[in-house]
């Protein structure tokens, strides 16, 4: 739903008094709620519910030949397509800007969290390499789509068990045990900066109305391994300061909620 | 070499468990799940809106569009590279004219009925459960229409004809001896209910046309079942809103929903 100057200003002046559109706090998500493995085709999968965001993320694995440079490391890549299933704004045709935005913020924050030993990934050095492709489907997208397609993906790897391999060919009926080599779990908060007044978990109309975006990738230690800033607006050094502690805090209460499942 | 008992131990008559949902994409006009054994599809429609390009448009009266799309890992084997694919514009097309049979949009001239069908997991049947869904969608948006197109495809295996294939009996002769693959066709079928006339014809393989004949008649039974599960989502969605009067109906949906959809 696309919203008028009107709206925006309600928004902004509501924020300024500690009120927010939907009636949340400003550091409060919505109902989150994550389930995996109900895919049978992928190898591994997530459905998550962040209020009415719903997500999709699958994990198809192949047998390819590595990088040149990197002969010895399997391949992790993440993709995200805009479905025009999922909201109305959307198009068909090729991805655009918004799409590949989202994701690469959330490839490159699981890819620069270090958490996959890509090494195991190695079959054959030079030649064969395990390949990880997670595709994020969002089904109805009210906001946030970048967080919540990151837990999706995220919670797709860890459900997903590779298929059995003879050294020739892979067997996509035949799964195995083996899970994939992934040892901490990153999380992407996106901080929204709407005038003075910080909020995590954007619907869509506070989407539309922000200044400035920051997403903060965090890992299990408290390190940060991926950020991205998006809006027109500018930050300081202090917003950025009070953004990262918020990502903190909402990143390690999520990443509860990815563990248990 | 004869089918005489199906993979799966299902009669030869027997669908595959279904499950229908109507108005389940919130930011849609309207929306369905659709589930037919292993192969799910959801629909999400929008319009009637203006349609762009605008040198498509019609003055004299709105136009459906469909779209169908597997996901990327919705496939049995490798994952399905995403974006429009030969395969899925041919559906998309076919699926259109599947639901324009009953569609009346002579009330929006120059606009557009957007249909969306995405597949997170298929095993055989995907373009009939994806019009299954699309057409629950299009009656919850409030679409003009006839009927409610229901869809099925019908196999011939080794002279037996049976109803909705899935991949196992798609691919009959890698999984039974003696069948090869000039004893097996597949034929998926969409029909508007109240009448029986056929608005999707499609057919791979080899047949004669006394067989030809009786599937089409397999596939008018078996639709029967298909359009009672897609009236029942509906009825289920919007008895649940006509109980709760004024709520959203979200919270007492499927109580009051399946008490009052059984009536």
């Amino acid at each position: 739903m696309m919203i008028d100057q009107e709206t925006k200003k309600h928004i902004k002046e509501s924020l300024a008094k500690g009120v927010r559109y939907d009636g949340r706090k400003k550091d409060e998500f919505r109902d989150i709620e994550i389930r995996t493995g109900m895919i049978s085709t992928a190898e591994g999968s997530a459905h998550v519910k962040c209020g009415e965001t719903e997500v999709i993320a699958g994990v198809k694995m192949s047998v390819e030949k590595p990088f040149g440079d990197t002969p010895n490391e399997g391949i992790l890549m993440v993709g995200a397509e805009l479905l025009p299933l999922s909201n109305p704004k959307y198009e068909g045709g090729p991805p655009d800007a918004v799409s590949i935005e989202v994701a690469r913020v959330i490839d490159r924050g699981i890819r620069e969290s270090k958490s996959l030993d890509n090494q195991r990934l190695c079959i054959k050095s030079g030649e064969k390499v395990w390949t990880i492709n997670v595709d994020i489907c969002p089904l109805n997208d009210d906001g946030n789509l970048i967080d919540v397609g990151s837990m999706a993906a995220v919670a797709a790897i860890f459900d997903a068990r590779f298929p059995s391999f003879d050294g020739e060919k892979v067997d996509y009926k035949k799964k195995t045990d083996e899970k994939v080599p992934i040892t901490k779990v990153p999380v992407a908060i996106t901080v929204l900066k709407i005038g003075n007044a910080f909020v995590v978990d954007p619907s869509e109309p506070e989407e539309q109305a922000l200044d400035a975006r920051l997403t903060v990738t965090t890992i299990d230690d408290g390190k940060l391994c991926s950020l991205q800033k998006g809006g027109l607006g500018t930050l300081s050094v202090e917003d950025i300061e009070k953004m990262i502690d918020l990502a903190l805090v909402k990143g390690a209460e999520i990443r509860k909620l990815i563990k248990q499942e | 070499m004869d089918y005489n008992k199906r993979i799966d131990g299902r009669d030869f008559d027997e669908l595959r468990p279904m499950e229908a949902k109507a108005g389940v994409i919130k930011k849609a006009d309207g929306s369905a799940y659709f589930r037919m054994g292993n192969t799910v599809a959801y629909a999400a429609v929008y319009g009637p809106r203006e349609m762009f390009p605008k040198f498509m448009q019609d003055p004299k009266k709105g136009v459906l569009r469909c779209n169908y799309n597997m996901m990327p890992f919705s496939g049995a084997g490798e994952r399905v590279r995403p974006g429009p694919s030969r395969r899925s514009k041919e559906i998309s097309a076919v699926t259109d004219k599947a639901l324009a049979a009953v569609v009346d949009l002579s009330d929006s001239p120059n606009a557009v009925v957007d249909v969306y069908i995405e597949l997170p997991q298929t095993d055989a049947g995907s373009r009939c459960c994806g019009i299954n869904a699309a057409a629950i969608a299009l009656a919850d948006a409030g679409i003009p229409m006839k009927d409610i197109v229901a869809a099925v495809a019908i196999g011939n295996a080794g002279n037996r004809l049976v109803v909705d294939l899935n991949y196992e009996e798609e691919h009959l002769p890698d999984y039974v001896e003696g069948l090869s693959n000039k004893d097996v066709a597949d034929i998926p079928v969409a029909i508007v209910p109240s009448t029986g006339e056929i608005s999707l014809l499609q057919m791979d393989g080899i047949v004669d046309k006394g067989t030809l004949i009786k599937a089409l008649h397999k596939a008018k039974d078996a639709v029967v079942k298909v359009n009672e599960a897609q009236r029942a989502a509906l009825r289920e969605k919007f008895a649940a809103h006509v109980i709760d009067n004024g709520d959203n109906g979200e919270d007492s949906e499927g109580e009051n929903g399946e008490a009052y959809g059984e009536n």
